[in-house]
Protein backbone atom coordinates (compact mmCIF):
# COMPACT_ATOMS: atom_id res chain seq x y z
CA UNK A 1 0.00 0.00 0.00
CA UNK A 2 1.05 3.28 -1.17
CA UNK A 3 2.03 5.28 1.97
CA UNK A 4 0.26 8.71 2.31
CA UNK A 5 1.50 11.98 2.37
CA UNK A 6 0.27 14.67 4.47
CA UNK A 7 0.68 18.31 3.53
CA UNK A 8 2.08 19.96 6.27
CA UNK A 9 1.34 23.79 6.34
CA UNK A 10 4.02 26.59 6.56
CA UNK A 11 3.12 29.96 7.44
CA UNK A 12 4.94 32.35 5.25
CA UNK A 13 7.12 33.95 7.38
CA UNK A 14 7.77 31.15 9.52
CA UNK A 15 11.29 31.14 9.59
CA UNK A 16 11.85 34.98 9.30
CA UNK A 17 13.39 36.95 11.96
CA UNK A 18 14.67 40.43 11.87
CA UNK A 19 15.27 44.02 13.53
CA UNK A 20 17.63 46.20 15.14
CA UNK A 21 18.53 47.43 19.02
CA UNK A 22 15.65 49.32 18.67
CA UNK A 23 12.79 48.06 16.91
CA UNK A 24 11.75 44.03 17.15
CA UNK A 25 9.86 42.27 14.44
CA UNK A 26 7.68 39.20 14.69
CA UNK A 27 5.48 37.25 12.67
CA UNK A 28 2.22 37.16 14.26
CA UNK A 29 0.18 34.27 15.19
CA UNK A 30 -1.67 33.10 12.15
CA UNK A 31 -5.40 34.44 12.87
CA UNK A 32 -8.72 33.79 10.98
CA UNK A 33 -9.81 37.26 8.82
CA UNK A 34 -13.07 38.21 7.19
CA UNK A 35 -13.18 41.01 4.47
CA UNK A 36 -16.52 42.42 5.28
CA UNK A 37 -18.72 44.90 3.38
CA UNK A 38 -21.96 45.96 4.73
CA UNK A 39 -24.13 48.56 4.74
CA UNK A 40 -25.41 50.90 7.70
CA UNK A 41 -28.37 49.44 8.19
CA UNK A 42 -26.75 45.95 8.95
CA UNK A 43 -23.51 47.33 11.22
CA UNK A 44 -25.87 46.92 14.10
CA UNK A 45 -26.58 43.03 13.95
CA UNK A 46 -22.84 42.61 12.58
CA UNK A 47 -22.08 44.49 15.42
CA UNK A 48 -23.47 41.87 17.72
CA UNK A 49 -23.61 38.73 15.75
CA UNK A 50 -19.14 39.31 15.91
CA UNK A 51 -19.32 40.37 19.62
CA UNK A 52 -17.56 43.78 18.86
CA UNK A 53 -18.61 47.15 17.43
CA UNK A 54 -17.99 47.68 14.43
CA UNK A 55 -16.19 51.47 14.23
CA UNK A 56 -18.08 54.02 12.22
CA UNK A 57 -15.59 56.50 12.14
CA UNK A 58 -12.82 56.66 9.23
CA UNK A 59 -9.84 55.19 10.98
CA UNK A 60 -10.47 53.38 13.88
CA UNK A 61 -10.62 50.16 15.73
CA UNK A 62 -12.68 48.08 17.92
CA UNK A 63 -10.67 45.42 19.75
CA UNK A 64 -11.56 42.46 22.47
CA UNK A 65 -10.73 39.05 23.39
CA UNK A 66 -8.08 39.03 20.68
CA UNK A 67 -11.07 40.01 17.97
CA UNK A 68 -10.22 43.37 15.78
CA UNK A 69 -12.45 44.73 13.73
CA UNK A 70 -10.44 47.82 11.55
CA UNK A 71 -12.19 50.36 9.38
CA UNK A 72 -11.02 50.27 5.82
CA UNK A 73 -13.70 52.05 4.23
CA UNK A 74 -17.17 53.46 4.96
CA UNK A 75 -18.61 50.27 3.75
CA UNK A 76 -15.81 48.22 4.55
CA UNK A 77 -13.80 46.58 7.55
CA UNK A 78 -11.43 43.87 8.20
CA UNK A 79 -12.19 41.22 11.01
CA UNK A 80 -9.15 39.38 12.76
CA UNK A 81 -10.09 37.36 15.40
CA UNK A 82 -6.46 35.98 16.46
CA UNK A 83 -8.15 32.75 18.55
CA UNK A 84 -9.25 31.37 14.66
CA UNK A 85 -12.94 31.56 15.70
CA UNK A 86 -15.28 30.64 12.69
CA UNK A 87 -15.63 34.61 11.45
CA UNK A 88 -17.34 34.00 8.22
CA UNK A 89 -20.14 31.40 10.46
CA UNK A 90 -20.26 34.34 12.97
CA UNK A 91 -21.29 36.97 10.43
CA UNK A 92 -23.82 34.60 8.40
CA UNK A 93 -25.80 34.02 11.61
CA UNK A 94 -26.25 38.33 11.80
CA UNK A 95 -28.86 37.68 9.87
CA UNK A 96 -28.54 40.95 7.87
CA UNK A 97 -27.18 41.32 4.55
CA UNK A 98 -23.81 41.94 4.16
CA UNK A 99 -20.77 40.13 2.13
CA UNK A 100 -17.95 38.68 3.96
CA UNK A 101 -15.20 36.85 2.16
CA UNK A 102 -12.73 34.66 4.13
CA UNK A 103 -9.11 35.99 3.67
CA UNK A 104 -7.29 34.08 6.47
CA UNK A 105 -4.53 32.58 4.34
CA UNK A 106 -4.48 35.62 2.12
CA UNK A 107 -2.79 38.11 5.04
CA UNK A 108 0.06 37.53 6.67
CA UNK A 109 1.01 40.38 9.67
CA UNK A 110 3.80 41.70 11.39
CA UNK A 111 4.56 43.13 14.37
CA UNK A 112 6.97 45.81 14.96
CA UNK A 113 7.53 47.07 18.47
CA UNK A 114 9.90 49.16 19.81
CA UNK A 115 10.96 52.55 20.38
CA UNK A 116 12.24 52.79 16.76
CA UNK A 117 9.31 51.11 15.45
CA UNK A 118 7.77 54.15 13.61
CA UNK A 119 11.20 54.82 12.30
CA UNK A 120 11.32 51.55 10.46
CA UNK A 121 7.57 51.69 9.08
CA UNK A 122 8.24 55.62 7.55
CA UNK A 123 10.92 53.58 6.01
CA UNK A 124 8.51 52.98 2.88
CA UNK A 125 5.34 54.51 4.68
CA UNK A 126 5.05 58.16 4.07
CA UNK A 127 2.41 58.60 6.50
CA UNK A 128 2.95 60.43 9.87
CA UNK A 129 2.71 58.44 12.72
CA UNK A 130 3.52 60.64 15.20
CA UNK A 131 1.10 60.17 18.14
CA UNK A 132 -1.26 63.25 17.40
CA UNK A 133 -1.23 62.25 13.72
CA UNK A 134 -1.57 58.19 14.82
CA UNK A 135 -3.00 57.37 18.14
CA UNK A 136 -3.17 54.30 19.59
CA UNK A 137 -6.35 52.19 17.61
CA UNK A 138 -5.87 54.01 14.16
CA UNK A 139 -5.85 51.51 11.07
CA UNK A 140 -5.85 52.57 7.80
CA UNK A 141 -4.84 50.65 4.46
CA UNK A 142 -2.09 52.04 3.14
CA UNK A 143 1.12 51.53 0.93
CA UNK A 144 4.50 50.42 2.03
CA UNK A 145 7.02 50.48 -0.37
CA UNK A 146 5.29 48.88 -3.21
CA UNK A 147 2.91 46.49 -1.37
CA UNK A 148 -0.15 47.73 0.04
CA UNK A 149 -0.36 47.10 4.09
CA UNK A 150 -3.26 47.36 6.87
CA UNK A 151 -1.44 49.10 9.34
CA UNK A 152 -2.61 49.22 12.88
CA UNK A 153 -1.28 50.95 16.21
CA UNK A 154 -1.66 48.86 19.01
CA UNK A 155 0.54 50.68 21.35
CA UNK A 156 2.66 53.87 21.50
CA UNK A 157 5.52 51.60 19.94
CA UNK A 158 3.60 48.97 18.66
CA UNK A 159 2.01 48.23 14.88
CA UNK A 160 0.52 45.59 13.47
CA UNK A 161 1.31 45.22 9.52
CA UNK A 162 -1.35 43.21 7.64
CA UNK A 163 0.01 42.48 4.29
CA UNK A 164 -0.73 39.62 1.32
CA UNK A 165 1.54 36.39 2.00
CA UNK A 166 2.86 36.48 -1.31
CA UNK A 167 4.34 40.28 -0.58
CA UNK A 168 5.03 39.59 3.07
CA UNK A 169 9.54 38.66 2.21
CA UNK A 170 8.97 41.53 0.49
CA UNK A 171 7.47 43.57 3.43
CA UNK A 172 9.26 42.05 6.13
CA UNK A 173 12.79 42.85 4.37
CA UNK A 174 12.16 46.14 3.65
CA UNK A 175 11.03 46.81 7.55
CA UNK A 176 14.31 44.94 8.33
CA UNK A 177 16.59 47.34 6.49
CA UNK A 178 14.58 49.85 7.81
CA UNK A 179 14.77 48.80 11.50
CA UNK A 180 18.64 48.90 10.96
CA UNK A 181 18.12 52.61 10.06
CA UNK A 182 16.12 53.60 13.06
CA UNK A 183 18.65 51.96 15.15
CA UNK A 184 21.08 54.76 13.96
CA UNK B 1 4.81 64.32 -1.70
CA UNK B 2 1.62 65.89 -3.00
CA UNK B 3 -0.86 65.50 -0.07
CA UNK B 4 -4.03 64.65 -1.41
CA UNK B 5 -7.01 65.29 1.20
CA UNK B 6 -9.33 62.25 0.98
CA UNK B 7 -13.12 63.25 1.99
CA UNK B 8 -14.17 60.01 3.55
CA UNK B 9 -11.14 59.09 5.63
CA UNK B 10 -11.50 62.93 5.93
CA UNK B 11 -7.47 63.29 6.06
CA UNK B 12 -3.73 64.39 3.91
CA UNK B 13 -2.97 61.39 2.70
CA UNK B 14 0.21 61.13 0.26
CA UNK B 15 -0.68 61.16 -3.51
CA UNK B 16 0.99 56.79 -3.70
CA UNK B 17 -2.14 56.34 -2.71
CA UNK B 18 -4.38 57.69 -5.26
CA UNK B 19 -5.13 57.45 -8.90
CA UNK B 20 -6.93 59.26 -11.20
CA UNK B 21 -10.00 58.46 -13.04
CA UNK B 22 -10.50 61.28 -15.50
CA UNK B 23 -13.17 64.24 -15.55
CA UNK B 24 -15.70 64.43 -13.66
CA UNK B 25 -19.21 65.95 -14.12
CA UNK B 26 -19.48 63.90 -17.32
CA UNK B 27 -23.50 63.03 -17.69
CA UNK B 28 -24.16 59.77 -19.25
CA UNK B 29 -26.93 60.00 -21.50
CA UNK B 30 -30.01 58.24 -20.97
CA UNK B 31 -31.23 57.09 -24.28
CA UNK B 32 -27.80 55.90 -25.40
CA UNK B 33 -29.05 53.62 -28.41
CA UNK B 34 -30.51 56.74 -30.21
CA UNK B 35 -27.94 59.24 -29.75
CA UNK B 36 -25.53 60.12 -32.80
CA UNK B 37 -22.53 58.61 -33.69
CA UNK B 38 -20.95 62.18 -33.31
CA UNK B 39 -23.00 63.12 -29.62
CA UNK B 40 -21.33 59.56 -28.66
CA UNK B 41 -18.04 61.12 -29.68
CA UNK B 42 -18.59 64.06 -27.77
CA UNK B 43 -19.50 61.97 -24.76
CA UNK B 44 -17.43 59.17 -24.63
CA UNK B 45 -13.94 61.02 -25.97
CA UNK B 46 -14.11 64.48 -26.11
CA UNK B 47 -12.50 66.45 -23.35
CA UNK B 48 -11.41 70.22 -22.82
CA UNK B 49 -8.04 69.54 -21.36
CA UNK B 50 -7.74 72.96 -19.88
CA UNK B 51 -5.31 75.61 -18.65
CA UNK B 52 -6.31 76.34 -15.04
CA UNK B 53 -9.11 74.69 -13.06
CA UNK B 54 -10.54 71.11 -14.29
CA UNK B 55 -12.53 68.73 -11.92
CA UNK B 56 -11.18 65.14 -12.15
CA UNK B 57 -12.41 62.00 -10.33
CA UNK B 58 -10.27 60.61 -8.08
CA UNK B 59 -9.73 57.12 -6.39
CA UNK B 60 -8.19 56.27 -3.05
CA UNK B 61 -7.66 53.10 -4.22
CA UNK B 62 -4.92 52.22 -1.71
CA UNK B 63 -6.83 53.56 1.32
CA UNK B 64 -10.56 53.47 1.37
CA UNK B 65 -11.17 52.39 -2.20
CA UNK B 66 -13.78 55.18 -2.46
CA UNK B 67 -14.02 57.65 -6.28
CA UNK B 68 -14.39 61.10 -5.19
CA UNK B 69 -14.61 64.15 -7.05
CA UNK B 70 -11.51 66.74 -6.73
CA UNK B 71 -10.97 70.27 -8.54
CA UNK B 72 -7.64 70.96 -9.28
CA UNK B 73 -5.43 73.45 -10.92
CA UNK B 74 -3.39 72.10 -13.79
CA UNK B 75 -0.55 74.25 -13.45
CA UNK B 76 0.71 74.49 -10.34
CA UNK B 77 -0.68 70.60 -9.96
CA UNK B 78 -2.55 72.19 -6.26
CA UNK B 79 -5.89 70.54 -5.33
CA UNK B 80 -8.05 72.89 -4.64
CA UNK B 81 -10.59 70.99 -3.06
CA UNK B 82 -11.81 67.70 -2.52
CA UNK B 83 -15.77 66.67 -2.23
CA UNK B 84 -17.88 63.70 -2.19
CA UNK B 85 -18.89 61.18 -5.21
CA UNK B 86 -22.84 62.39 -6.06
CA UNK B 87 -21.81 66.08 -4.48
CA UNK B 88 -22.79 68.90 -6.44
CA UNK B 89 -20.15 70.79 -8.86
CA UNK B 90 -18.85 73.47 -6.26
CA UNK B 91 -18.48 76.95 -7.76
CA UNK B 92 -14.66 78.16 -8.17
CA UNK B 93 -15.08 81.46 -10.03
CA UNK B 94 -11.70 82.60 -7.91
CA UNK B 95 -9.05 83.30 -10.11
CA UNK B 96 -6.80 80.10 -10.79
CA UNK B 97 -5.18 79.70 -7.91
CA UNK B 98 -1.96 79.55 -9.43
CA UNK B 99 1.33 80.23 -7.14
CA UNK B 100 3.66 83.01 -8.67
CA UNK B 101 6.58 80.98 -7.99
CA UNK B 102 5.58 78.31 -10.36
CA UNK B 103 7.99 77.63 -13.02
CA UNK B 104 5.78 77.87 -16.11
CA UNK B 105 7.05 78.43 -19.71
CA UNK B 106 5.64 81.71 -19.96
CA UNK B 107 6.92 82.92 -16.60
CA UNK B 108 9.94 81.87 -17.65
CA UNK B 109 10.50 82.80 -21.67
CA UNK B 110 8.18 85.04 -21.88
CA UNK B 111 5.94 84.95 -25.01
CA UNK B 112 9.41 84.59 -26.99
CA UNK B 113 8.56 81.26 -28.70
Amino acid sequence: MADQTQALRREPLANAHGGSGGVRLTPAKPASRISLRARADAVGALSSALGLDLPIRPSASAISNGRMALWLGPDEWLVIDENGADLMAAAASAGAMHSATDVSHRNTAIIVSGPGAATAINSGCPQDLSLKACPVGKCSRTIFGKAEIVLLRMSEDTFRVECWRSFSPFVFGLLAEGAEDAAQ
Amino acid sequence: MLLIHCPYCGEDRSELEFRGAGDAHIARPTNMADISDAEFEAFFFLRQNPKGIIYERWRHIHGCGRFFNAVRDTVSDRFIKTYKAGEPKPDINAAPATDAKVETYEALEGDAR
